[in-house]
């Protein structure tokens, strides 16, 4: 039996329609000296089985919003809904992606990937093949032995993409999950990532820095910008499928990421010539 | 994570991870020439000690070489290791109270935002309390026996180990913690699975200082609070001018306190292999 396939015990399958909802939500965090203003008024629908990337600058709150939509933490004020439910605690059919790989270093490659059937109460034997295939399909095989130590960090991050994937959730929440990879590695991973969601109809919510990822893999591509974070324009990206390693030559792509890069230009977030010649040198 | 961009570029099926094990005799001759100058540095100053006094003159009460020390010894040892079985279970016993109660509030103090901010200020400020010096109070309160001496070693042992099992149980990575809040995870899967396997280099760190707290706790409750065991021989030594026999005295216990903190250590070694302080420096390469 193929354990991923099936809907396993301690996942909670909704039916259909699991739209997540984002609406006019804000988010503000508060020590005792400071007040910072993370999300103001983000409303945003994603729709079941689309994939969504989220651009924007460091700062302008996407880990923010990933965190906000998987339950983590509370919203200041708006609502988020997942399939009609509001969200008021950790969401559970999900697989997350952190920004950073946080791996256990007690535990082997294989061992991390199993961590997740294994908090869920799952019986990780019965998912020692899958994990042993995702860790293939992410590069890693031979390294299944391996511990966090003596993996690269790029290895680390796709260790942590396999252990999202290993109990096929509904839902992928990805913050920057190829940001650490070598640039060969990270476009294999891209184009298999495309296959399995094509194949599987997930929903997934991608955060990246890369406009050239994010108009190659989503439906819409989301444009936050910084202080405070809001929603600054959502393109639809009409590209057919799959993209895969060819989806650069359309022209479509080129237009799409020109359209990016010009925003990015308008708000100031990319400048145009400002060399490090200018920058300052002691004793020049 | 940008120390291992470089890696990252090799293609990873090709490149393993280049760990070899040493065999076990290899490791022990390289054990043993690691501690060739530990053991050599002890041979020097025993033969130095033993000449010492004679050379100098200097009288068996204020300084008795060893060879003295061991001669005393053995015409007592049935009595010295009686004591010394005393103070070991009193010093065991207030040790192992000292883990029962520390483990459990550290994982109150770093769970509970009320205890957080009750108990570990209090316990701060106790922490600067001569613990030696609320002794006395001990016999006022429960007397002679077993109870006020090994209160006395709880009470030493107890602030290092609480105090490294919470720094252990903070340093887990709050996005790891997410990570199985997102899967449904109960608390207490959450705790065997990750909290503790996490916070274990702490809590072992806090355990073996520990070790050398409670066996100077049972002496020195001893002193204080008792008619047996090491401490109150001795006392009584010291009282007679047998220093030889002070010196076994010290001797022995140190011994005691040796065999505990390798038993500690070793517990350590077969519970967390995993973690930088347990991997063998000379297998690694290092
Ligand atoms: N737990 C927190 N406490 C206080 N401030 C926070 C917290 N998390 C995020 N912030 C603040 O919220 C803002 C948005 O942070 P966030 O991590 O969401 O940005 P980001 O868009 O993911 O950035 P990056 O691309 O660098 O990862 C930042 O100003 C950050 O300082
Ligand atoms: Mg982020």
């Amino acid at each position: 039996m193929e354990p991923g396939s099936t809907s396993a015990a301690g996942i909670q399958k909704a039916g259909g329609g699991r739209e997540i909802a984002v609406k006019n939500v804000s988010k503000v965090f508060t020590t005792d000296e400071t007040r910072t203003e993370a999300l103001r008024d983000i409303s945003l629908t994603i729709r079941e089985g689309e994939f969504v990337s989220i651009v924007g600058p460091s700062g302008c709150g996407k880990s923010t919003l990933l965190r906000l939509i998987a339950g983590l933490m509370p919203v200041t004020s708006g609502s988020i809904e997942i399939g009609g439910k509001t969200v008021t605690q950790p969401i559970t059919d999900v697989g997350i992606v952190f920004q950073k790989p946080v791996l256990l270093e007690w535990r082997n490659a294989l061992e991390n990937v199993l961590i997740q059937p294994e908090l869920r109460g799952l019986d990780p034997r019965a998912y020692e093949q899958r994990a042993r295939d995702l860790l293939a399909a992410v590069g890693l095989s031979g390294f299944e032995g391996a511990y966090p130590r003596q993996l690269s960090g790029g290895m680390q991050q796709r260790a942590s993409i396999a252990r999202a994937l290993v109990h096929d959730p509904s839902l992928l929440l990805m913050d920057e999950p190829l940001g650490a990879l070598d640039a060969l590695t990270r476009e294999q991973v891209r184009v298999d990532l495309e296959e399995l969601w094509l194949s599987t109809g997930k929903t997934v919510l991608f955060i990246t820095h890369s406009i050239d990822e994010a108009v190659l893999l989503s439906d819409r591509v989301v444009i936050m910008s910084p202080r405070p974070g809001l929603i600054d324009r959502i393109i639809d990206i009409d590209l057919p499928r799959p993209r895969g390693l060819e989806g650069r030559k359309a022209s479509a792509f080129k237009e799409a990421e020109e359209a990016i890069t010009r925003i990015f230009l308008e708000r100031g977030v990319l400048k145009r010539g400002q060399p490090f010649a200018a920058i300052h040198r002691p004793g020049a | 994570m940008e120390v291992s961009q470089a890696q990252a570029q090799s293609p990873a099926a090709s490149s393993r991870p280049h760990v070899k094990r040493a065999g076990a005799g290899a490791r022990f001759v390289a054990m043993l020439k690691r501690r060739q100058l530990v053991l050599l540095t002890l041979f020097i100053l025993l033969a130095a000690w033993e000449i010492a006094p004679r050379a100098l003159n200097i009288p068996d009460y204020l300084l008795p070489p060893p060879s003295q020390v061991l001669t005393a010894f053995l015409g007592q040892w049935q009595r010295t290791l009686a004591a010394t079985w005393i103070t070991t279970t009193v010093m065991l016993g207030g040790y192992l109270i000292a883990i029962v109660v520390s483990i459990p509030l550290a994982l109150l103090i770093v769970s509970s935002r009320v205890v957080e901010d009750t108990v570990e200020p209090i316990m701060l400020v106790f922490q600067v309390i001569p613990k030696i010096a609320i002794a006395p109070l001990f016999i006022v309160w429960f007397g002679f026996g077993y109870t006020p001496k090994t209160m006395l070693v709880f009470l030493l042992a107890f602030f290092p180990i609480t105090l490294s099992a919470v720094a252990g149980f903070r340093a887990v990575d709050p996005d790891i913690m997410d990570l199985a809040r997102s899967t449904g995870a109960s608390r207490w899967s959450m705790f065997r699975k990750i909290k503790l396997p996490q916070a274990l280099p702490q809590i072992f760190t806090g355990l073996k200082v520990g070790v050398a707290l409670a066996s100077t706790g049972a002496v020195v409750a001893e002193f204080i609070a008792s008619d047996r065991g090491l401490g109150y021989l001795l006392l009584e030594w010291r009282g007679e001018l047998d220093t030889p026999m002070v010196f076994a005295g010290v001797f022995v216990i140190s011994f005691v306190g040796i065999v505990v903190y390798y038993a500690v250590e070793a517990i350590e070694r077969i519970t967390i292999p995993w973690h930088a302080s347990q991997r063998d420096p000379a297998a690694m390469g290092a």
